[in-house]
């Protein structure tokens, strides 16, 4: 590929790559210096980049202020829980979809995704006032339920087109060598399919871990995850940047870590199996 | 024992008719090969009795108990792809055993059972290999260790050669077919090759859009085809058909002539001709000629004759070679 391109062409093109990089990578940047700032320099103008006093000030009191390790706790609960949950049924459904196709399946498939077109507010006091008489306000049960449903269908949809890439000759093989369904899918679609789920899983404990529009609504404080956490900062007393920027940061922090050393399984998922 | 009979056997895709329904009787210890052109339902027959497809309607009588609703693994049959499908997560070894393993084998009859199949395969040193790092005709052999360990009643091929080269090809025939001499175990053998048709077969089916239009003993079909498709389909290069007053004088719609039943000469005979194109393979000599008012024809020679393009040449029928055809396209008996 990179020998037809022109090397104007070619520089032009990656000058262009890594300013989108830089604008998207600009605002988590400034978020952790921010952080690391008193509040009056975070609000100064105009702003300073290096030449200030780092402190480490922000990240005590937050500390001091709320136990970070709970929410953190609740947060993994929640983003692995929820994937655990949505991978059983997933696998399964997308398993049927891939391998016994019917002329609905396509239909059904998209019919699944338009639920994620809805905006979450339209269902939010059905669901609420299901989760106060069922008395799963503010548990980790009730949430990982909710959150697995929300990300079922893009969870689906990627396994599904994993699948689709998997010779079912391969299944019919395993069939034929007396594996029941379960066991087809266990030991021999699965392993198959392990950068595919790797990477479903992976963009789903993303998505639950940054979900903040259930997770607000549904919890006050035992199940309560990062996201409420970093709310609590931007609190009726005014804002303060700093304090913001040092809750935001610890929040995004182990996310971060994992999706830098996962990067190569999320392009994959990301562009749904299109890359081979 | 692995007798196996299909009775009114049918099978529809949605409106789709593919199989309109066949009977037939394939005997323990056989060597049984569809043949049939591209899209004639050779493969959804064999994924039937397989399993691998469920029966719109009929009977499959596996040593006479009808299993046309059992799944795949209870009918105790082996299958070999023609992908091969192996398992490309497992090494050969756990490729082979799979099947053992399901069936809850010990481990060492499993080892036992997997050493003794790559034994036969000459897959000994591969074990430990990965399927991705095997040429096509290991792989095809793990597909076959895969399937023999098993004991099974039978063994079902879906075109598993056409995926190799031309002289492997040929080896892997001649294994397959010592394969079966060694387990005499009913072998049902899917090709659109007829070649490997001819080879390998005890016993012939072939298929046209999804009917059986003949089955029987591989000479017989080359000898007394029922019909003109089979008689169209066995043997190469193609049957002569020729209609037309030729044809009058054998007091029928149509004759069929086979390449390799004429006389050849450059003085005199019954159907005078202008040679096209000759091709010199050594052994045989295949000459594509042009009959005077019949068109064109195929005319293969042993050995090397020394005729080229435009040479006018002589062809005369052996006589009681000659199939005679009806205006439907059956074999009338011959004159
Ligand atoms: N799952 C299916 N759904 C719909 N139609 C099918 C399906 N499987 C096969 N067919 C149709 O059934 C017919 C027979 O197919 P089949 O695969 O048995 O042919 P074949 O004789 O094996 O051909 P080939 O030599 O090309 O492998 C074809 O017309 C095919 O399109
Ligand atoms: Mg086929």
């Amino acid at each position: 590929m990179e020998s037809k391109q022109t090397p104007l062409g070619y520089v032009s093109f990656s000058v262009f790559a890594w300013i989108v990089g830089l604008l998207i990578f600009f605002p988590i940047f400034w978020m952790v210096l921010t952080s690391f700032k008193t509040e009056l320099e975070a609000v100064s103008i105009p702003p300073s980049f290096i030449s200030f006093d780092w402190t480490l000030e922000n990240y005590a009191e937050v500390q001091q202020r709320s136990n970070y390790f709970k929410f953190a706790m609740n947060s993994v609960i929640l983003a692995v829980g929820s994937t655990l949950v949505g991978l059983v049924f997933a696998v399964t459904c997308a398993w049927a979809m891939a391998f016994n196709p019917t002329k609905r399946t396509k239909d059904a498939l998209l019919w699944m995704l338009s639920t994620k077109m809805m905006p979450p507010v339209g269902v939010l006091v059905p669901i609420y006032l299901v989760f106060r008489d069922w008395g799963l306000l503010d548990t980790r049960f009730g949430l990982i339920m909710v959150l697995f449903l929300m990300n079922l269908p893009i969870m689906v949809w990627m396994l599904y087109t994993y699948f689709k890439e998997i010779p079912t000759d391969i299944l019919e093989a395993a069939r034929m060598d007396g594996a029941t369904l379960p066991k087809e899918i266990i030991f021999v679609l699965l392993p198959m399919a392990v950068p595919g789920i790797a990477s479903t899983m992976l963009l789903n404990i993303i998505l639950a871990w940054n979900e903040a529009f259930w997770t607000l609504n549904l919890t006050t404080s035992d199940a309560a995850p990062l996201t409420a956490f970093i709310a609590s900062y931007s609190s009726p007393e005014g804002l303060f940047w700093a304090k913001l920027s040092a809750a935001s940061t610890l929040a995004v922090a182990p996310i971060l870590v994992i999706g830098w050393f996962s990067q190569k399984q999320l392009v994959r998922g990301l562009t749904f199996g299109a890359v081979k | 024992m692995g007798a196996i009979r299909l009775e009114k056997v049918k099978k529809t895709f949605g409106t789709l008719d593919v199989i309109p329904g066949v009977d037939l009787d394939i005997n323990d210890g056989e060597f049984v090969v569809f043949v049939g052109p591209s899209g004639c339902g050779k493969s959804t027959l064999l994924r039937l009795i397989a399993g691998l497809e469920d029966v719109t309607d009929g009977k499959i009588l596996i040593n006479g108990t009808d299993v046309a609703n059992e799944a795949p693994a209870k009918r105790g049959l082996s299958m070999v792809f023609q992908s091969y499908a192996l398992y490309p997560h497992m090494t050969v070894y756990n490729n082979i055993a799979f099947g053992l393993k399901m069936a809850g084998e010990s481990k060492e009859v499993i080892e036992e059972k997997v050493q003794s199949a790559a034994k036969i395969l000459n897959l000994t040193d591969y074990l430990e290999r990965r399927p991705g790092a095997l040429s096509g005709g290991q792989r095809q052999r793990v597909a076959i260790g895969r399937a023999i360990v098993r004991n099974p009643a039978a063994f079902l091929f879906d075109e598993p050669l056409s995926n190799l080269d031309a002289a492997l090809r040929v080896n892997m025939r001649l294994e397959i077919t010592g394969l079966h001499q060694e387990l005499k175990t009913t072998m049902i053998y899917v090709t659109h090759d007829q070649v490997e048709a001819m080879t390998m077969a005890d016993k012939i089916v072939v298929l046209q859009a999804g009917r059986v239009e003949q089955v029987g003993k591989p000479m017989e079909l080359y000898n007394n085809p029922t019909n003109k498709f089979v008689a169209g389909f066995i043997g190469s290069p193609k049957m002569n058909f020729l209609g037309g007053e030729l044809a009058k004088k054998y007091d029928c719609h149509e004759i069929g002539i086979r390449p390799e039943h004429f006389a050849i000469s450059t003085e005199k005979g019954e159907i005078p001709a202008t040679v096209k194109i000759a091709e010199h393979l050594g052994a045989e000599t295949y000459l594509h000629v042009e009959a005077d008012g019949l068109g064109p024809m195929t005319v293969r020679a042993t050995g090397e004759i020394p005729l080229g393009e435009h040479d006018k040449i002589f062809l005369t029928p052996e006589q009681d070679r000659i199939h005679r055809f009806d205006a439907q396209g059956l074999a009338l008996a011959k004159s």
